[in-house]
């Protein structure tokens, strides 16, 4: 470190008062405290009537959940078996995260923005659940559509609204809640639902299995590629509740579709439980792009409150020369536990997993990725970038595996991480088994805190130390952020530079 | 509580007295806390835990094997056996025999001043405050296999270095087993380098005889003191029948330099780790290892090198060429504490696979509590260079002799680490022989080293 | 007929799945001297590797006939003993084996197919001495590794280095020129041109005429789209030097 440089700066700093400190100044008033402060612009509550079940979790409440959407017997059969096998299980513990035991029974498993009785106009929609929506930037409304996205939004445990869905339906496109699959495409469902992730998967699989609410389902069929980008927007707003989506993505022969997800709730002090499941079906040389931006509460500065985000997201290649692209831009929630992960089964087929991850304050994150590669020529690459702020723990881990048959499988990894301060951490944590000879395999990762030099060179240029590290920092994330479809990568590229910045959008 | 434990606990109930009667006061002190651990732990690491994807330290101690509790001579003909010299560099040379001390008759009589090597059992009964200030501090009771080291070790060798002591030659370790029986020996090695000191060491590890199975559980400590200097160097060449469960703990003071190398060239089973703890200023360390595997070998590192202070530096190098059946695991940490500033830290990792049998699992770590690091780490796996083969070819080189040309410059580097020229060189030679299918053994070495 | 070094018919090849040389026919003689010379991306390389077996390209139709010996059927070691050299456009970096442990296996391999007893460690060190001189190759360079940390020209020096030693029949020069200094482009045509005898023959790749001025040919081929499109005397490069490759590309449209 340049000694003499910061010494200049820190009497610089009192000479311009009103000047940004630079990062490295110890004086406590620096960048970095910003950083890692940031407001938080999704934080309100809407004022919505809203049904929420009594707490606790027990075969009676699954029952309550699948009669309250109506659903045939199979799928209630389904919930219960998951239920009775999460009895028998117990949470992970291997991430690095201190995360305090959770009271299962203490949650309330359903929550539902009241519907008023009559025709399922738009019209009738609560305009107070319009209006929010509109707040976060997704108008629901016909005139006001987003043009080229097709969006379904849900609130809480249910669907609000699902955009375009005709003009999608004219392509054979299925765009709709997962309720409303289970109800109009039974057989699809039957076929697909845990096909990938079984609800024995993990603990947090098998309660989502058990108690999911709502979600997406998508289908493309053969040959269509589709004509825009699918979406789906998932709020929380009532308190004391989980939220437990399922979203179910299957592209047929020769498709391609690009999915978005968004994701933010309130400011509480509690913590929420947040317990997704993400399956997604690619067939012989057809293509997927998943995308999310999780932006959900992340906590106070002292980590008070914040979601608990508890993911399984997972997609099968099962087609050759299918491909499935994973991006993932994390600024929220106060833990994150997820690892979107590629099976590639069909020859040839590609897993591509792109991320960045932001953690400040009380944050903790532990994400990263799994490419089981068992076909031949199956290609996985991985870009992970952690961005490490105040007491923030951020973890990379991953998963490569060559089985035996994977012959000519190639993988390559580069993990970097960044820090911005000494208190925080980042760490990496990558399992590599390569069973067949012909496989390469790479993995590269460093570690380093934000160049001073490079802050130093935008200084003497006259940009001030905050927006250097915001410029750095979006430099740094760029590899990945270019892989987001364009109206998310602006998106993207704002809330990181919110986050960064502690400026209130 | 597995069968592993149980049956080293209830040979410790039943031995105790024995046991303790044929070591000495400081090792006896252990023994019970030791036992302790053990039960505690309930079982040895097995595949799939944290840290042992690969590797069932429980299956390893699960045999019956018969420990020496009494101290009964098993006879071996070192002079006729392996020597392991290494040319040019005459050696201070001691023998360890299953687990018994044998000092060479020009270690005793060429001992120079400031060094003792000796057995640790008799520096326990002469210098007890001394080697109680060491023995059992840095090795980490909570972990099974250290445990019951420390329940069952009655003697080991034992290395200190005074105060300002640079020693020119090296002190060899030839561990040796040779037993008709199957057989538990619980090695251990205790060296203490004081305050500007430079020592070498060289441990050496074979199995004589071909048939009964055994097991060496090692535990050393290494202390290096302020600007004290300790090179370690272990090349291990032992046989189908012997597994090794290793455990090597460093704790290095302010501005010491520590220098692992590690050979893996014949062998069964074998788990080494590495625990290193930087926990003094401007301290380096160096950890490189190699690996060769074919048949059935299994080979598993394990590194955890924690920097607590300032401008530490650590650099690894571990690779592993795996033919046949063979089977390879590494995992290595690199942990940067709060508070430690302006740490470099690199891991590098680089392996091939030379069949269609071949293993290999990696997991490289960092763990980074401070923002004023440079840390990295690297790892491959594939194969050799196509390119580099053919060019070779074209200059009609053949095939298998281009291949073998290629895994030995792919060691070179580890090689590179020694920086015992004489050693090697002598290593480079073992390569090669051991890369040509010859079985380096003292009876087919053509080195013609001295003793 | 035995007057014939090479004998090329009807050469064809492809990588993965992209057929590269589409019947090449091509007779060398011994003493000449043959440039080949074409677009970027018409088969130069293609034809070299092709001719030294790398086993990236697989040959799908067509003969080549090396004084007598079916080429195509030898591993690409035994090409070298029966006397190809290969100069590559790229030589490869070998971390950690050293010069002289790569010229002595080598050697000395060379030497088994022909059923004679290795070289002494002297004799051969002679021999490195004396073939280095040819293309002022520093003594230094043959302590590190294969073409490890080499320049450009250093790498190219060592190329002709190495066929100094080796002796070859034929020598394949693959864009030798390309990377070089003037100098160091003398030093490398000056050891080339030391080498010719009337026993041995030279294919010069080569993408301009500037090689040509140090190397002189006595025949200039064309190579496009896979083929042979034309054959002449020196004069053909100067034609190609002034106008382009694009009068070839209109003809062959």
């Amino acid at each position: 470190m340049n000694k003499e440089y910061l010494d200049n700066k820190n009497v610089d700093s009192k000479a311009n008062a009103g000047c940004p400190s630079p990062v490295a100044d110890s004086s406590g008033t620096s960048v970095i405290k910003e950083v890692a402060e940031g407001d938080y612009k999704y934080g309100f509550v809407s004022d919505i009537d809203t049904e929420i079940i009594p707490v606790g979790l027990n075969e009676d409440v699954v029952r309550l959940i699948s009669a309250k959407k109506g659903e045939p017997e199979w799928m209630l059969d389904f919930r219960l078996k998951a239920y009775r096998h999460w009895l028998g299980m117990v949470p992970p513990k291997w991430g690095h995260l201190r995360m305090p035991d959770i009271d299962f029974q203490a949650i309330s498993y359903y929550a539902a923005p009241v519907k008023k009785e009559g025709p399922k106009s738009l019209d009738e929609v609560d305009p107070e659940l319009l209006k929010t929506f509109d707040r976060l930037g997704i108008p629901l409304q016909e005139q006001k559509q987003l043009s080229g996205m097709a969006v379904d939004a849900v609130m809480d445990s249910v669907s609000v609204k699902t955009t375009h869905k005709e003009a999608l339906a004219e392509k054979g496109i299925i765009f709709c809640s997962i309720s409303e699959a289970i109800r109009d495409y039974p057989d699809l469902i039957k076929k697909y639902l845990g096909s990938v992730v079984s609800y024995k998967d993990n603990f947090y699989a098998a309660l989502n299995s058990a108690v999911f609410s709502d979600g997406s389902f998508v289908y493309i069929p053969k040959g269509v590629r589709c004509p825009m980008e699918l979406s789906t927007y998932f709020r929380i707003n009532a308190s004391g509740t989980g939220q437990f989506e399922r979203t179910l993505i299957v592209a047929d022969d020769d498709s391609y579709v690009s999915y978005l997800e968004g994701c933010t709730a309130p400011m509480r002090d509690e913590n929420q439980l947040h317990a997704a499941i993400v399956e997604i079906i690619v067939e012989d040389r057809a293509e997927v792009k998943y995308s999310t931006v999780q932006n959900w509460y992340a906590g106070d500065k002292d980590g008070r409150g914040g979601i608990y985000n508890l993911v399984t997201k997972r997609g099968l290649c099962r087609g050759d020369y299918s491909k499935l692209s994973w991006t993932q831009v994390e600024t929220g929630s106060a833990i994150t536990w997820k690892y979107p992960s590629c099976v590639l089964m069909g020859e040839g087929s590609v897993g591509e997993f792109y991320s960045v991850a932001l953690t400040r304050n009380h944050q903790q994150a532990d994400t990263g990725t799994k490419m089981i590669h068992l076909g031949r020529n199956t290609r996985s690459t991985i870009v992970s970038k952690g961005i490490s702020a105040g007491f923030s723990e951020n973890s990379y881990r991953g998963l490569v595996k060559v089985t035996p048959a994977a012959e000519g499988a190639r993988n390559y990894t580069q993990c970097d991480s960044l820090l911005l301060g000494s208190d925080c951490g980042a760490h990496t944590f990558p399992y590599i088994d390569v069973m067949n000879p012909t496989a390469i395999v790479e993995h590269e990762a460093t570690t380093s805190k934000i160049s001073e030099d490079q802050i130093f060179y935008c200084n003497q240029r006259g940009i001030p130390t905050e927006e250097a590290v915001g410029l750095i920092v979006n430099g740094y994330a760029k590899e990945v952020m270019n892989k987001l479809p364009m109206e998310f990568a602006v998106e993207a590229q704002k809330l990181l530079q919110i986050s960064l910045e502690g400026s209130v959008g | 509580m597995s069968n592993a434990v149980d049956q080293y606990l209830n040979l410790y109930g039943d031995y105790r007295e024995a046991i303790g009667s044929h070591s000495a006061g400081v090792l006896n002190a252990r023994r019970d806390d030791g036992a302790e651990a053990l039960a505690r732990a309930g079982r040895f690491h097995v595949r799939g835990d944290e840290g042992y994807e690969k590797t069932s330290v429980d299956e390893m101690f699960s045999p019956d094997f018969g420990v020496n509790v009494n101290r009964v001579n098993m006879p071996v003909d070192v002079g006729a056996s392996f020597r392991c010299g290494v040319p040019n560099l005459s050696t201070l040379l001691a023998v360890v025999v299953n687990d018994r001390f044998v000092p060479s008759s020009t270690l005793i009589k060429n001992l120079p001043a400031g060094l003792t090597v000796c057995s640790l059992a008799e520096a326990a009964r002469e210098m007890p405050r001394l080697v109680e200030k060491y023995y059992a501090k840095a090795a980490c009771m909570s972990d099974a296999s250290v445990a019951l080291n420390t329940m069952l070790v009655q003697d080991g060798v034992f290395i200190h270095v005074a105060r300002g002591t640079r020693l020119e030659k090296a002190v060899q370790l030839v561990d040796i087993f040779h037993s008709s029986t199957p057989l538990l020996a619980p090695r251990r090695v205790l060296v203490v380098a004081e305050e500007d000191s430079h020592i070498s060491i060289l441990k050496c590890d074979h199995t004589q005889g071909e048939d009964a199975a055994c097991l060496s559980s090692e535990v050393i400590e290494i202390f290096a003191g302020r600007g004290a200097r300790v090179e370690w160097y272990d090349i291990e060449e032992s046989n189908a029948s012997t597994s090794r469960r290793s455990q090597l703990f460093a704790r290095q003071e302010e501005g010491s330099e520590l220098h692992i190398c590690v050979a893996t060239l014949t062998n069964g089973v074998t788990r080494n780790d590495f625990h290193i703890d930087v926990a003094g200023g401007h301290a380096s360390t160096r950890l490189s290892a190699m690996a060769i595997g074919s048949d059935r070998q299994h080979i598993d590192n394990s590194s955890v090198i924690r920097h607590a202070a300032d401008y530490g530096s650590s650099d690894q190098l571990l690779k592993y060429v795996l033919d046949g059946n063979a089977t390879g695991a590494f995992e290595g940490v690199i942990e940067v504490c709060h508070g430690a500033r302006f740490v470099e830290a690199y891991q590098s990792n680089r392996n091939i696979l030379a069949s269609s049998g071949a293993r290999m699992h990696a997991k490289p770590q960092l763990l980074i509590y401070n923002d004023d690091v440079k840390c990295s780490h690297g790892a491959t796996t594939g194969q050799l260079d196509n390119n580099a083969l053919f060019y070779m070819r074209t200059r009609g080189i053949p095939e298998a002799e281009a291949r073998r040309m290629l895994m030995q410059a792919f060691m070179v580097d580890v090689i590179d680490t020694i920086s015992l020229e004489p050693l090697r060189d002598r290593l480079r030679h073992m390569v090669d022989r051991r890369f040509a299918g010859v079985k380096a053994g003292c009876a087919e070495c053509g080195s013609g080293c001295p003793d | 007929m035995n007057d014939i070094l090479l004998k090329v018919t009807d050469l064809h090849a492809k990588v993965e799945e992209k057929e590269i040389l589409r019947g090449i026919n091509l007779e060398i003689r011994p003493g000449e001297v043959h440039a080949i010379m074409g677009p970027n991306g018409s088969g130069k390389s293609t034809l070299s590797s092709v001719l030294a077996g790398n086993p990236a390209f697989t040959v799908t139709g067509g003969s080549a006939i090396f004084h007598g010996v079916d080429l195509l059927s030898l591993s690409p070691e035994d090409r070298s003993h029966e006397g190809l050299f290969l100069s590559f456009q790229y030589p490869v970096e070998i971390p950690g084996v050293s010069m002289v442990n790569f010229m002595r296996a080598a050697v000395n391999a060379k030497r088994k197919y022909f059923n004679e007893s290795p070289l002494s460690a002297g004799d051969f060190l002679k021999l490195m001495r004396q073939k280095r001189a040819i293309v002022e190759l520093d003594n230094k360079l043959a302590s590190r590794s294969v073409n490890e940390g080499f320049s450009g020209g250093e790498k190219k020096r060592n190329e002709i280095f190495q066929m100094a030693v080796l002796e070859p029949r034929l020598s394949i020069l693959d864009e030798t020129d390309s990377g070089l200094d003037i100098d160091a482009l003398r030093i490398v045509a000056g050891g080339v041109n030391q080498l010719k005898t009337s026993q041995n023959a030279t294919i010069v790749i080569t993408h301009y005429q500037r090689l040509l001025d140090y190397i002189k040919p006595d025949f200039v081929h064309v190579l496009y789209k896979g083929r042979i499109v034309r054959t002449g005397g020196p004069e053909l490069a100067l034609e190609l030097e002034e106008k382009g490759y694009d009068w070839i590309k209109e003809e062959n449209r």
